[in-house]
């Protein structure tokens, strides 16, 4: 499945997602040609059972979708979809077809079917028809909520730095289309969790396109009467940038890997720290090695290293996650430490909410 | 495209069982075992525990039965090793027998060389090094000239070995050394032969590191008389040979796990209830660490499927090794420690032990510098 998942998607990116496609669709202007293929082909449903409505594709499938909509910048909240509705299924709500986003970031209560608070930073927030997101009820218990986009009573904008849309939505009374009890096994922040996931396979992508981009350059980007990549200088920054690239590929993979009925909390952990470093490293990199002419508009480069600063930094930074992942540890102590390492897969990173900074 | 090499790879079942019997194993035998000689990692000389692993099956496994091995996959030996290097375990007498040695004698040897030298590699008792490097050749590997000339039934073996790893210690190398005519192309006229160390003729001398350890030496041959059956493999093929290893040799946890006693020291000084700072950092180094052992995982997987991942290799080992020795770096920058040769504490010693060794990781093995050329070339930029 996954094999045919990929080139299915990957044709599809490479025949509408172009550079000047994805240029274009910056700033807000929702890629609604690009979005109805996605959706007619049933891509945003494939994590979804058969049952109700989907694919029943595994993460490990899901994996190589949300890279190559890395690799291909992908100006559409294609992973965001995948994740509400696999979390729609986990919770026994139908899919849902149609654009979908999702609240991680979000404050939200549920009293009789209607939902009040904020939902912050909603990729394409100001576009998709709904959204999922995690509530409490006055009782405590969280619920999985399917909100229709419309029922929002204000809307503030905000771009990422390689504009794509990272909108707030305030709702007061709205209601809900449908919501039930977030399952068990799962923490309230699942959908920060998942989107942490999301972001390490993006970016693994990108850097893959960002490390094809930057060796063909340097094959052919000739000085000094010789091409650029034979200085001994540049093939050393090349291979840091493979190194690098190949390490956020493997991270973000295990993290899919390694996740099933619940999300591998550990292993997104790392996957989220080792795609961020790999991320700073390789923009800088690729900049260097294509010298002025990557820092104009017209060269596409920008379209990967912008996204990948966006990227690293959203659903919690590098930073933000060695903390919590080194608090854990110290908390366990040397005793617990290579074990801990050793069942990864199998660990949940405990406190993670109480954790938040 | 190489990059395309690593894909994500989990150990099967079978080899996970192993886990729990190791560990079981070095609770009985290294329960008391010191943080500062664990800090020593695979450079631990202790012959006795060898023999024990050997008893137990673990060195070598990856070999035949018919030769005392246990035709265990990569990913057995894997955990093994990961567990005894991560528990800081004196590994040093067998590992280059049974990761380097080992194999190339059971991939390249007659029957007779097999049945000759495997039984002892797997029961502890034989161990190796690796004679390549040479006083004029240390990345130039190819430009060696100690050599070996026909006589006969025999061989000539002339010239020197310096940086030996553990011949000191060891009953047998492993030498490259010249067989073909000096205008032959570079890579041509190398051959490999199984030195026996007890031959008249070879001088073996400590060299001491930096830190007074003796662990490499220098290796003379004057007029050494070799039996034809020293010969390992095919005469003229010791460049090829020796590449061949270089996937086992540069992809493994000893690559990344260096410090590792340094690292439990650090979270155990840094105590339950870390700063935000430190709480960052140590996080951050075992995501890394993690992220090479998946890496590590693949390239076994590779292995396992008979595939010839140098390339994949080298990446692991240099990022490996900047993990590694950017650990006593990270370490200080926690903790306002002093490392201490003697006296201080337990920390501090292996802080300062650990110092020290740091710069020959990316030495060992093949220099940093060397192995991004070789992933420069995997990018087709040379
Ligand atoms: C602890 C330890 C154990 C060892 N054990 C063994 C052993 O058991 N058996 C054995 O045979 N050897 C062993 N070695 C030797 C090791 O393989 C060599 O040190 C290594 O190959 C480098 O050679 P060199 O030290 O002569 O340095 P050089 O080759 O002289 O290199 C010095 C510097 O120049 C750089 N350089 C060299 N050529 C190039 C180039 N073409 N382009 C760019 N930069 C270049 C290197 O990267 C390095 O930074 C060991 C070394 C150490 C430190």
């Amino acid at each position: 499945m996954r094999k045919l998942f990929e080139t299915m998607i990957e044709r599809l990116f490479a025949d509408l997602a172009t550079p000047a496609y994805v240029l274009g669709c910056e700033g807000g202007e929702w890629p609604a040609e690009l979005w109805s293929a996605l959706d007619e082909s049933g891509f945003t449903l494939a994590g979804t059972t058969e049952a109700l409505g989907g694919a029943g594709a595994s993460w490990a499938d899901i994996y190589v979708m949300v890279r190559a909509a890395g690799r291909h910048s992908v100006p559409a909240p294609l992973g965001e979809a995948l994740l509400a509705n696999w979390l729609l299924g986990k919770a026994g709500l139908e899919g849902r077809g149609g654009t979908l986003s999702i609240a991680a970031c979000a404050d939200l209560t549920l009293a009789d079917g209607h939902v009040s608070g904020i939902a912050r930073a909603v990729p394409w927030g100001r576009n998709v028809e709904a959204l999922v997101a995690v509530a409490t009820t006055d009782a405590g218990t969280p619920q999985v909520v399917l909100l229709q986009r419309s029922a929002a009573c204000e809307l503030t904008p905000s771009l990422n730095v390689a504009g794509e849309p990272r909108d707030d939505l305030v709702f007061r009374g709205a209601r809900v289309v449908a919501h039930a009890h977030l399952p068990d096994g799962l923490g309230v922040d699942v959908l920060e969790l998942g989107g942490a996931m999301l972001r390490s396979a993006q970016t693994a992508g990108a850097l893959h396109a960002l490390l094809d981009m930057t060796a063909n350059y340097a094959r052919e980007r000739k000085q000094f009467g010789k091409a650029i990549g034979s200085f001994q200088a540049i093939q050393q920054q090349l291979a840091v940038l493979a190194e690098q690239t190949a390490a956020a590929s493997i991270a973000a993979e295990a993290a899919f890997c390694e996740s099933d009925d619940g999300l591998a909390a550990l292993t997104i952990a790392v996957a989220k720290i080792s795609t961020a470093d790999a991320a700073s490293v390789g923009a800088s990199i690729a900049h260097s090695v294509h010298g002025a002419i990557g820092f104009t508009e017209e060269y596409p480069l920008h379209l990967l290293s912008r996204r990948l600063w966006a990227w690293r930094s959203e659903f919690g930074s590098a930073s933000l996650w060695s903390q919590r992942l080194g608090a854990q540890i110290c908390q366990g102590g040397s005793d617990g430490y290579w074990p801990l390492l050793t069942h990864h897969g199998k660990q949940p990173l405990t406190g993670l909410a109480s954790n938040r900074l | 495209m190489a990059i395309s090499q690593f894909s994500y790879s989990s150990i099967p079942p079978e080899a996970e069982a192993l886990r729990a019997e190791v560990r079981e194993f070095i609770q009985a035998h290294l329960a008391d075992y010191p943080p500062t000689l664990r800090a020593h990692s695979w450079m631990g000389f202790d012959a006795e525990f060898s023999k024990k692993l050997g008893a137990r099956g673990w060195v070598g496994m990856a070999l035949p039965k018919a030769y005392g091995g246990a035709a265990a996959g990569p990913f057995a030996r894997y955990v093994i090793i990961e567990e005894l290097l991560a528990a800081g375990a004196p590994v040093s007498a067998h590992w280059i027998a049974d990761r380097q040695s080992g194999p190339l004698i059971n991939r390249f040897g007659t029957e007779q060389q097999k049945q000759r030298y495997l039984p002892a590699i797997c029961r502890g008792e034989s161990y190796f090094c690796i004679g390549m490097s040479e006083p004029n050749s240390g990345s130039d590997l190819a430009s060696i000239k100690s050599n070996a000339v026909r006589e006969g039934d025999s061989w000539l073996l002339n010239g020197q070995k310096v940086w030996t790893t553990n011949a000191h210690h060891s009953q047998y190398m492993i030498a490259l050394v010249r067989t073909g005519e000096k205008q032959a192309a570079r890579h041509e006229g190398m051959s490999q032969f199984i030195v026996d160390l007890t031959l008249p003729g070879i001088t073996i001398r400590p060299i001491r590191d930096l830190a007074g350890g003796e662990h490499f030496n220098e290796v003379f041959f004057d007029n050494v008389r070799l039996p034809a059956e020293a010969l390992i493999g095919n005469e003229g093929k010791g460049w090829d040979q020796v590449t061949a290893e270089l996937a086992f040799e540069r992809s493994g946890p000893e690559r990344f796990l260096s410090c590792m006693a340094l690292l439990t020291a650090l979270i155990d000084a840094l105590g339950k209830a870390p700063d935000a700072l430190q709480a960052r950092e140590v996080g951050r180094l075992s995501a890394r660490l993690l992220t090479l052992r998946n890496m590590s995982l693949s390239v076994t997987a590779q292995l396992a499927a008979g595939e010839h991942p140098a390339w994949a290799a080298s990446c692991v080992k240099d990022l490996g090794n900047v993990f590694e020795q950017e650990l006593p770096e990270v370490a200080q920058l926690l903790l306002d420690v002093e490392p201490r040769q003697a006296g201080g504490g337990e920390y501090a010693r292996v802080l300062a032990y650990l110092t020290q060794m740091a710069p020959s990781f990316s030495l060992r093995g093949g220099t940093r510098e060397i192995l991004r050329g070789i992933i420069a070339r995997g990018l087709e930029l040379r």
